[in-house]
């Protein structure tokens, strides 16, 4: 497929838009049409619209589902929240015809119909999969040789594994090859595969407990020698640039290691400058990465 | 001499079977049902990475759940601290679908008035524009700096769009929930 309905979600648009510029620049460049998905929603957010009623929550991503249909298009995200939404709603829905049924009676209120005929696919796999690494390796112009990565893989791309289905969740290569495929190295952490911290509502709910989780994997990450951290997913994102400057604040101390987002980096290797992919709009300093570009 | 054990004598399943069924509205039934043979081996907690910093113990909301002990897992504010981030779902030797049924419980709490205020306030914000985020003048400007448009094509664009997801809401129960929870 080469063109894709684009859920933005709520932090994407509305809190880190340099995501969204980066990745429409980056997968047009590969010839892939990113279109609108006019008048969707929230996905609504699995871990707190989720944890309050998951009837609104499947019926409400069932609707955000029927516009892509509408348009004949699969789904592309760049949020594993929102992709942890439509991906298992749809999942949901596709498995089970009773659940279905009790779904589109609702919908059916406002004039919609959820079909289940279309797909539901992560940045991630649209790069490692229709576009191909090989290919992306290909097209660099500016490749990031000696550049000291720490990968970010974040909870719900990976997880559950029986409904995502990317293979194994303990050691999982996806992003590590993405890296690796843009000349730059990716660096082992302890406890690589841990949560960022943001999710199930916890965020919102309890902050204190969200950022010693971001502050563990930024002070592993650092420890570990990274130059960088890449997300694919902008509510990690926006976990560990905002967090840093909120850790900032609270500890007194200087949490200040680059958030890229990996279409970012995928624009600086081919040779887009940092404000072609908006790294300057990130509120924790970029300057230390972006000076060894 | 040792403490003498506390015997809880009066177990019920009713607890449970709520869960169940309750959880069961969206997610396989039959996966769900797994929770009655939660053994405590433990492995979920020795996963988690909340219970490295937090209180929180799955392991022992699901024996509380088992006993049916409602009021004290329904009102136990560890409950908020797991991330979701499904660790212990991998890993949990029955096949329990562990995440999904904090998820269910969250949900029963919710609906016998345990919400947090900051929780509240994203259920009303999301009543309000169809976003948990929404934009604001910072980022309209931000959008507009990157020749984005500066509101984007979501339901912050589209009003009548906005209208049929508060219909919908309003279809599921969703806003008697937080009206009901609103004190």
């Amino acid at each position: 497929m080469n063109k894709y309905a684009y859920f933005l979600g709520c932090i994407t648009p509305n809190r880190y838009p340099g995501i969204e510029l980066a990745t429409r620049r980056v997968l047009e460049e590969f010839g892939i049409e990113v279109l609108d998905m006019k008048g969707a929603s929230c996905c609504p957010a699995p871990g707190v619209f989720g944890s309050f009623d998951l009837w609104t929550w499947l019926t409400v991503a069932a609707r955000n589902i029927s516009i892509a249909e509408e348009m004949g298009t699969d789904i592309t995200v760049t949020c594993n929240g929102c992709y942890a939404t439509i991906q298992e709603a749809n999942h949901l829905l596709k498995q089970n015809g009773e659940i279905k049924e009790k779904v589109n009676n609702i919908l059916k209120t406002i004039g919609r119909e959820y079909k289940g005929t279309i797909e539901v696919k992560h940045l991630v796999e649209i790069l490692h999969e229709n576009i191909t690494y090989e290919t992306i390796q290909k097209r660099i112009k500016h490749p990031l040789n000696g550049i000291k990565v720490a990968v970010h893989y974040g909870c719900h791309f990976l997880k559950p594994s029986d409904v995502r289905a990317h293979g194994t969740v303990e050691r999982p290569a996806m992003l590590d090859d993405f890296v690796i495929a843009l000349g730059a190295k990716s660096v082992d952490y302890k406890d690589k595969t841990m949560c960022c911290g943001a999710g199930g509502g916890v965020r919102a709910g309890n902050l204190d407990v969200a950022l010693d989780y971001t502050r563990q994997k930024i002070e592993n990450m650092v420890d570990a020698g990274a130059d960088c951290l890449i997300t694919s997913c902008a509510f990690c994102h926006f976990q560990f640039d905002t967090g840093q400057i909120e850790l900032t604040e609270k500890l007194g101390k200087k949490y200040e290691l680059p958030v890229v987002f990996m279409t970012q980096l995928l624009g600086l290797a081919l040779g887009m400058s940092s404000e072609d992919v908006s790294l300057n709009k990130n509120k924790t300093q970029t300057q230390s990465f972006t000076s060894k570009l | 001499m040792a403490p003498r054990a506390y015997v809880i004598r009066n177990v019920t399943f009713d607890f449970l079977n709520e869960a169940i069924e309750n959880g069961s509205k969206v997610f396989p039934k039959e996966e769900l049902e797994r929770l009655r043979m939660c053994m405590q081996c433990g492995k979920c907690v020795g996963s988690c990475p909340s219970g490295r910093i937090t209180a929180w113990r799955i392991r022992k909301i699901f024996r509380e759940t088992q006993l049916g002990l409602k009021e004290t897992v329904l009102s136990d504010d560890n409950l908020w601290n797991c991330t979701t981030c499904y660790t212990c779902q991998e890993r949990c030797p029955r096949g329990i679908p562990t995440t999904d049924i904090v998820r269910i419980i969250r949900n029963l709490a919710v609906k016998y008035g345990y919400i947090k205020n900051n929780h509240r306030r994203i259920c009303e914000i999301f009543l309000r524009y169809g976003h948990a985020v929404p934009i604001n003048d910072e980022m309209k400007k931000v959008r507009k700096d990157l020749g984005l448009a500066e509101v984007p094509p979501t339901v912050h664009n589209y009003p009548k769009s906005l209208e049929e997801v508060l219909k919908l809401v309003e279809e599921t129960g969703f806003k008697k929930i937080v009206e009901r929870t609103t004190k």
